[in-house]
């Protein structure tokens, strides 16, 4: 159990995704300028980050360890990615509707969201088992969304602020997440000392 | 829209105008994630670069044979493959590289500089201008990530080039002669600011090139090509 808590405290605190490993940069900085769209845009990938690491482990086991054919593993996940993003779509539209009405737009961006890609190959990396890497996945996922939300409401701050001309816009967002990373830099370390 | 534009003009909108990662803001996690050191960024841009160049000529090349509804699972299946091909080569002659990239090897596949130019340009676009534009737009890419590594590194760890030797991988023992790149902290006198190459240190110094950009470019937006095709578009914020 102490292993599945400590994963998923660094997934959402110490090693979060979007301000200490740079994956999910562009909804980061895309979609983070309303709470509403953050929020909806998060569990939508929390949820595909689940779905892709439930699907895309099984095939790895096995499918391409066994005949060695790791080397098309970027292939067939970002294929496998994609290919479940639109058949999540049909679903949620077919029988969840209230659902699909709350994250449908969400669902096509994320094909190529690199947090998605990211948190499969990174749970084939640390050799995580399957309930590891599902943990992982949500762990991530409940960091991204801890990320949006707080950058927000940052950016609804941002908003009316006095700002040079040059800095306006991407530069002084960026700042402001350079602000929102260094707060969680805070939590380095935390994950050891609260299981140790 | 196709254009009649000479190569060189093709070539060069990568390197200033439409730089991809300055202007256009793409590929940021890459930009921001593989920048600590100059060597890294670097590696980062050529391994980029190559798949990028391979991928536009050939989506170009297959432009007519593509139906236009799976043109995107397409594109990305062409990238991903040459993003494999890529990723097996650097593992195999740069294997200092491969761990230093880590994951951002293979998610080349989803930086949104590829299936841009795939979209808006290869996809509509003869074979010799598509090359014309992926180099430009990888040499961009390169160039942006090498300034981002420099201030970073300089600043960060109070070197330049650090670790020059690791790049030219299995061919490289000797080759440059011993150099391992330059070490500033010598005399004493500097100080590094390890902040810089800490995550927030990285978001900070892509802000304020970001800033730069905007400074010197004195139209207001980019000629911004890829945007509009860019699935956030719609709710991004970064394009306005």
């Amino acid at each position: 159990m102490k292993i599945f808590a400590m994963i998923l405290i660094t997934g959402i605190l110490t090693q979060n995704f979007v301000l200490s490993r740079f994956l999910g940069i562009c909804p980061f900085l895309g979609v983070s300028k309303k709470l509403g769209t953050a929020t909806g845009m998060s569990i939508a990938v929390t949820l595909v980050m689940v779905l892709a690491t439930a699907a895309t482990y099984p095939i790895n086991a096995a499918l391409l360890v066994p005949r060695g054919l790791e080397y098309l593993q970027t292939v067939v996940f970002i294929l496998v990615i994609a290919g479940l993003v639109q058949l999540l779509e049909v679903v949620l539209k077919r029988f969840v509707p209230p659902l699909y009405n709350a994250l449908g737009i969400y669902l096509p961006l994320i094909t190529t969201n690199c947090a998605v890609l990211g948190v499969v190959l990174l749970n084939l990396q640390a050799e995580y088992s399957y309930a590891q890497s599902l943990v992982n996945a949500l762990g991530a996922g409940l960091g991204f969304l801890l990320a949006m939300v707080l950058f927000a409401g940052v950016r609804e701050r941002l908003e009316g602020a006095d700002i040079p001309k040059a800095l306006k816009g991407l530069p002084a967002t960026l700042a402001a997440a350079s602000l929102v990373s260094m707060s969680f830099l805070g939590f380095a370390g935390i994950a050891e000392n609260l299981f140790a | 829209m196709p254009q009649k534009r000479p190569l060189s003009a093709e070539f060069s909108k990568g390197i200033l105008r439409e730089n991809p990662v300055l202007r256009l803001i793409l590929g940021t996690c890459p930009t921001l994630a593989t920048t600590s050191s100059v060597v890294n960024a670097l590696g980062m841009g050529i391994a980029a670069s190559i798949v990028l160049l391979c991928s536009n000529i050939v989506v170009s090349a297959l432009r007519k044979v593509i139906p236009q509804k799976l043109r995107i699972p397409a594109y990305i299946v062409v990238i991903a493959s040459f993003t494999t091909i890529v990723q097996m080569l650097v593992k195999a002659f740069v294997p200092a590289l491969d761990s230093a990239l880590g994951v951002f090897l293979p998610l080349i596949v989803v930086n949104c500089i590829l299936l841009g130019r795939a979209e808006a340009f290869a996809g509509k676009n003869p074979v010799l201008a598509s090359a014309a534009d992926g180099l430009g737009m990888g040499v961009g890419f390169t160039a942006a990530l090498l300034m981002m590594g420099a201030v970073r590194e300089v600043l960060g760890t109070g070197t330049f080039l650090n670790g020059a030797q690791s790049l030219l991988g299995v061919f490289g023992e000797n080759a440059l002669g011993g150099f391992n790149g330059f070490t500033l902290t010598d005399g004493g006198g500097f100080v590094p600011i390890t902040f810089f190459i800490m995550a927030p240190g990285g978001f900070l110094v892509f802000g304020l090139l970001i800033a730069l950009a905007n400074r010197l470019n004195k139209e207001k937006e980019p000629a911004c090509s890829a945007c509009t095709h860019c699935p956030l578009a719609k709710d991004c914020s970064s394009s306005m």
